[in-house]
């Protein structure tokens, strides 16, 4: 069926019902006498309680209880619990700092929960919260990371010593300085990656139900995760047999990574909901997801790349200083390490790669893993560096990276950083793009441009990334606290239909298409006769879920080997209805065919066997319906390189990007359009890193960026049309060959553009700026450039 | 949203006698404004007073010289009016980059100058054209109406019921957005009148106001050539994460001259 299977351009199934405003998301949801949920939330960055009175609150109209952190206290429920383990480099553990679910004597971060208030409406709650009394006892903030690190800085965790969560390393120090004692010449950089807020297009939102006659208890919540919240929750927070608990995550509206961790909200609602005997819903405003939502990124970095006199690259080392915020959400002390530092040999051969981070907490909201989660940092470091490298030494930005690929013939490859490369093949990618960005023929569109008074500037960027996240037993010996393998379950029915059930979720990747055409063509049933279930832990097989681009290549290839073993039992049956050894029967297009013969039975005609077993092979089960679980074998390695061009118009600073050409490899594709709109979005977001996003806190840890008026999203208006090519190198170990393609515009974009606008600048003599690159930013650096330097 | 009684008076005379019945009593036009600080929680008033009702208050008119529009015009229909592309094109280009399609959809003339932003956009062509306020009680010169922060000469009860905007030989507005919010970073709009020429700036500072510099030299001799030396001191301009005060104050100089060289 080659119309609806691998590699076809096929509608997605799942937009009739997003593209007409009948998707089911989680405040779509309402159960019976339900009730409604408001967090009262700090309005201080860091302060003490001192009072907590919500006796008026308690008797206002329409309230049916109000709960404080004394109450989940007096209940044992546990503090959000963290994911991951870090050591420090002696040795040592990182700093774990409680989370609780309510704050009960000290509020750290702006959107600190203080206290829920349960009534009959949503406006009720919020007219009640506003009579229960705080009495804060305000303290100092600490909001960068230059402050929290400053000798007496106010703590915001007082076992935390100068704010420190961890300071960690990865590498060989001494080999490292060795190599740079050797070099001809070293590249250095000192950048900023700016904090995001990731704005998802449906807020957060949570219901928590309880049924006193089977203690039963379920929540619908918008996660990417939801056995993962279910087993965080159930056996970490609240104390509740998994067996005893639902977890619902219908139709999200995106997610970025925010939806990944256990929130406070959905505990809250679950526990609340059996003590006031009703459901509760709570719904996050647009303002309460700038302020609870996890951020992403907020590094800084001091780097050096080492070269020797024919720009090779000699030794990397990369010095960051990571913010974590308030609290330890669930996969953060992973993301500035082990999603960060094992990526920073990129796409070259460097020998040696030492990278140290110190990560501290400060006065602001968690930050965690957000589209990339530390691939997009490294990338930014290494390919800053690079494109350093070049204009030092003199050689051409492509060249260079030519120059220091990791050849093809070297693959797999073993980086200094633990990872080991599986395949790829990184000199075609950027020949495709070279080709399709014209690099050649830049200088002339610059020249042009000088014409019109404005500043041309093309933008180089190779990126790789780990994905298909992740082997659990490498995973677990690094400290995470999870195995992340992927399951699936395919349950062939009667006549021949399927339904598929995964442990992967889906929130806007398309997963109801992929996946169904990944069973076109290994079942060779058509679309309309496949069902992708997923996203209710009552239907599916433990799950991991969706993050780090792994649902294809560690969901996919579970669902692959769940059908292979469909297929196994389809044979033996087969082989009984046709007479023939088990051993002679093959399947293919759907069909059960005794080799070299023209004798078969279609899929439907064994299914229907397997569960009407009248003429069946003795012994064997009745039935067609296999489940697989899959634990990849290493991470998948998808790497491209993006060309941008950008215009600066030098009397205001604006810019605009005037085209951007991505060509990745993403190993096997299943569906191209969905690839090339997963890259679209990625692009978007990554341009919207380096030019309009930033979260922005003032020196008291008040958000400035806590609407849509202050904070910038991309819109179609700041982006070209982009050209996007792909270069097929084949996973080599998982059995689809997939490597994973939802985080690559995000990582390699903002390199891309930055590298750009730095080209555009560098004639004038600009050697740095950070993002996100404002016109006024620009300008300055301009007008800094113009002012003649002081003798 | 705190509860309020809400009323959609007929005609002008109720509304004002609406107005007048409530110490915490506010008009409503587009809301664009009004809705989401009532979102909030940021205001409390105890009536709305919704104009959307009273036909008298829409509309766009050619009286003798001068384009009269209604204060319940929503920017879409002033952006899209054939009159006021004739007459003066700068002022359908302004409404047209006023926020989005939904803002334009909704939002007001006369919402816009009561509600008197900073940021916003109409203040810059009602002083730079040297419109005149008519209001149910009297009728109010552009350089008398704006006061400052979101403050204007409306007294008590008084409600903007047109804008009559003098037709200039030549406008222009150019505009620097917040690329956030889409307001003016800095906004200048220029026009060359038969009395000489007048330039407004709105976005830069608390309130809109004139460059009687850039007025003088205009008046001089219509070029951007003519802004040249144009130095605009940043003291008493905004300054704020978007955009310093010294930003500012060059993106008025910047503006202006493109504003000059748009009208011809």
């Amino acid at each position: 069926m080659p119309d609806t299977g691998i590699g076809a351009r096929v509608l997605r199934k799942e937009d009739a019902r997003f593209l007409t405003g009948r998707g089911n998301y989680t405040d779509d949801i309402n159960r019976p006498n339900q009730t409604y949920a408001y967090i009262l939330r700090s309005p201080h960055a860091h302060a003490k309680i001192k009072k907590l009175g919500i006796a008026k609150a308690a008797k206002a109209p329409g309230v049916v209880a109000v709960f404080t952190g004394a109450d989940l206290a007096s209940d044992k429920v546990n503090g959000l619990p963290c994911g991951w383990l870090v050591h420090n480099k002696d040795g040592t553990p990182m700093v774990e700092p409680s989370h609780p679910a309510l704050v009960t004597d000290r509020v750290r971060h702006v959107g600190d929960q203080v206290a829920v208030v349960i009534a009959e409406s949503r406006a009720q709650a919020r007219d009640a919260a506003e009579l229960i009394e705080v009495g804060y006892e305000e303290l100092p903030a600490v909001v960068s990371i230059a402050d929290a690190l400053k000798p007496g800085a106010p703590l915001v965790w007082d076992q935390a010593a100068a704010n420190t969560c961890y300071d960690w390393e990865l590498g060989d120090k001494a080999a490292n300085d060795a190599a740079f004692a050797k070099a001809a010449k070293v590249a250095k950089v000192d950048l900023v990656n700016n904090r995001l807020i990731p704005n998802a297009i449906e807020p957060r939102a949570a219901i928590g139900e309880y049924d006193a006659t089977s203690g039963h208890y379920t929540l619908y919540t918008t996660s990417q995760n939801p056995h993962v919240i279910r087993l965080l929750m159930g056996a970490f927070v609240l104390g509740i047999p998994e067996h005893k608990l639902r977890v619902v995550a219908p139709d999200v509206g995106g997610g970025f990574g925010s939806k990944i961790y256990h929130y406070a909200e959905e505990a809250i609602v679950t526990w609340a909901a059996r003590k006031v005997g009703r459901p509760i819903k709570w719904t996050a405003e647009r303002s309460e997801s700038f302020m609870s939502d996890c951020h992403g990124r907020d590094h800084v970095t001091h780097a050096e790349l080492a070269l020797d006199g024919n720009g090779k690259f000699l030794a990397l080392k990369v010095l960051t200083k990571a913010n974590l915020g308030a609290y330890l959400s669930t996969f953060a002390p992973c993301i500035p390490t082990y999603l960060y530092a094992t990526l920073l040999a990129g796409n070259y051969a460097t020998p040696t790669i030492y990278c140290s981070v110190r990560a501290v907490f400060t006065n602001t909201v968690p930050v965690d893993a957000y589209r990339g989660a530390g691939r997009p940092e490294a990338t930014y470091v290494v390919e800053r560096l690079v494109d350093e490298a070049a204009r030092i030494s003199g050689i051409d930005r492509a060249e260079i990276r030519r120059r220091n690929y990791i050849p093809r013939d070297k693959f797999p490859y073993q980086t200094p950083v633990a990872l080991q490369y599986d395949i790829g093949d990184y000199h075609t990618t950027l020949d495709k793009v070279l080709k399709a960005g014209d690099y050649a023929g830049f200088e002339k569109r610059r020249e042009e441009a000088k014409k019109r008074g404005r500043l041309r500037g093309l933008g180089i960027a190779s990126y790789i990334e780990a994905c298909g996240i992740a082997p659990s037993a490498v995973v677990g010996s690094l400290g995470a606290r999870a195995g992340l393998y992927e399951s699936a379950a395919v349950r062939v029915h009667p006549t021949g239909s399927v339904t598929v059930y995964t442990g992967s979720h889906s929130h806007g990747q398309g997963h109801e298409t992929t996946f169904a055409q990944l069973v076109c063509s290994t079942l060779g049933v058509s679309l309309d006769n496949v069902d992708i279930v997923h996203g209710d832990t009552d239907k599916i097989p433990f799950g991991m879920g969706t993050y780090g681009s792994r649902s294809l290549a560690v969901g996919g290839s579970a669902m692959f080997n769940a059908m292979q073993k469909v297929i196994a039992k389809g044979k033996k049956i087969a082989a009984h209805l046709l007479e023939a050894a088990e051993a002679d029967i093959e399947f293919a297009n759907g069909e059960f065919r005794v080799a070299g013969t023209d004798k078969k039975k279609a899929l439907a005609e064994v299914s229907l066997a397997a569960y009407v077993p009248h003429n069946y092979p003795a012994g064997l089960e009745p039935g067609l319906e296999e489940q697989a679980f899959y634990d990849p074998l290493n991470f998948t390695y998808p790497a491209g390189t993006y060309l941008s061009e950008v215009e600066i118009d030098p009397d205001t600073g604006a810019l605009s990007v005037e085209s951007f050409t991505a060509a990745d490899d993403f190993g096997r594709i299943i569906n191209p359009m969905i690839v090339e709109g997963q890259v679209h979005g990625g692009i978007a977001q990554g341009i919207g890193q380096a030019l309009l996003e930033g979260c922005v806190y003032d020196g008291q840890g008040q958000l400035l960026t806590g609407s849509y008026l202050d904070y910038c999203m991309p819109r179609a208006d700041n982006l070209p049309s982009f050209k996007v090519d792909t270069n097929v190198t084949a996973c080599t170990h998982n059995p689809l060959g997939v490597k994973g393609c939802g985080e690559a515009g995000a990582i390699g974009a903002p390199a891309c553009i930055m590298s750009a606008i730095l080209d555009a600048l560098r004639p004038l003599g600009v050697a740095s700026l950070d993002m996100p690159a404002t016109a006024e930013k620009i300008w300055r650096a301009v007008e800094r450039a113009k002012t003649p330097k002081a003798a | 949203m705190y509860d309020f009684n809400y009323h959609r008076p007929k005609s002008l005379a109720d509304a004002a006698k609406l107005l007048g019945g409530s110490e915490e009593a506010k008009l409503v036009a587009g809301g664009m404004t009004l809705i989401p600080t009532l979102k909030q929680r940021l205001a409390r008033p105890s009536d709305l007073v919704d104009l959307g009702g009273i036909g008298e208050l829409k509309g766009i008119r050619r009286e003798g010289n001068a384009l009269v529009i209604g204060a319940m015009t929503p920017h879409a229909e002033v952006a899209s009016s054939p009159e006021v592309k004739k007459a003066i094109p700068a002022l359908a280009a302004l409404a047209e980059g006023i926020g989005d399609p939904q803002v334009r959809n909704q939002g007001t003339i006369g919402g816009s100058i009561a509600n008197a932003d900073p940021a916003a956009d109409y203040p810059a062509a009602v002083v730079g054209l040297g419109a005149t306020v008519i209001t149910n009680k009297r009728k109010i010169a552009a350089d008398d109406f704006f006061k400052g922060l979101f403050e204007t000469a409306l007294q008590a009860g008084e409600i903007v019921t047109a804008v009559s905007f003098p037709i200039p030989e030549k406008a222009a507005y150019a505009k620097f957005p917040n690329p956030a919010s889409r307001y003016a970073i800095v906004g200048v709009l220029v026009a060359k009148t038969g009395g000489g020429a007048r330039v407004a700036v709105t976005g830069a500072g608390p309130s809109v106001f004139r460059l009687k510099a850039a007025e003088e030299a205009l008046a001089k001799s219509w070029s951007a050539a003519a802004l040249g030396g144009l130095k605009v001191p940043q003291t008493g301009l905004n300054s704020d994460i978007h955009a310093s005060a010294e930003y500012r104050a060059h993106l008025v100089g910047v503006m202006a001259k493109r504003a000059v060289q748009a009208a011809g």
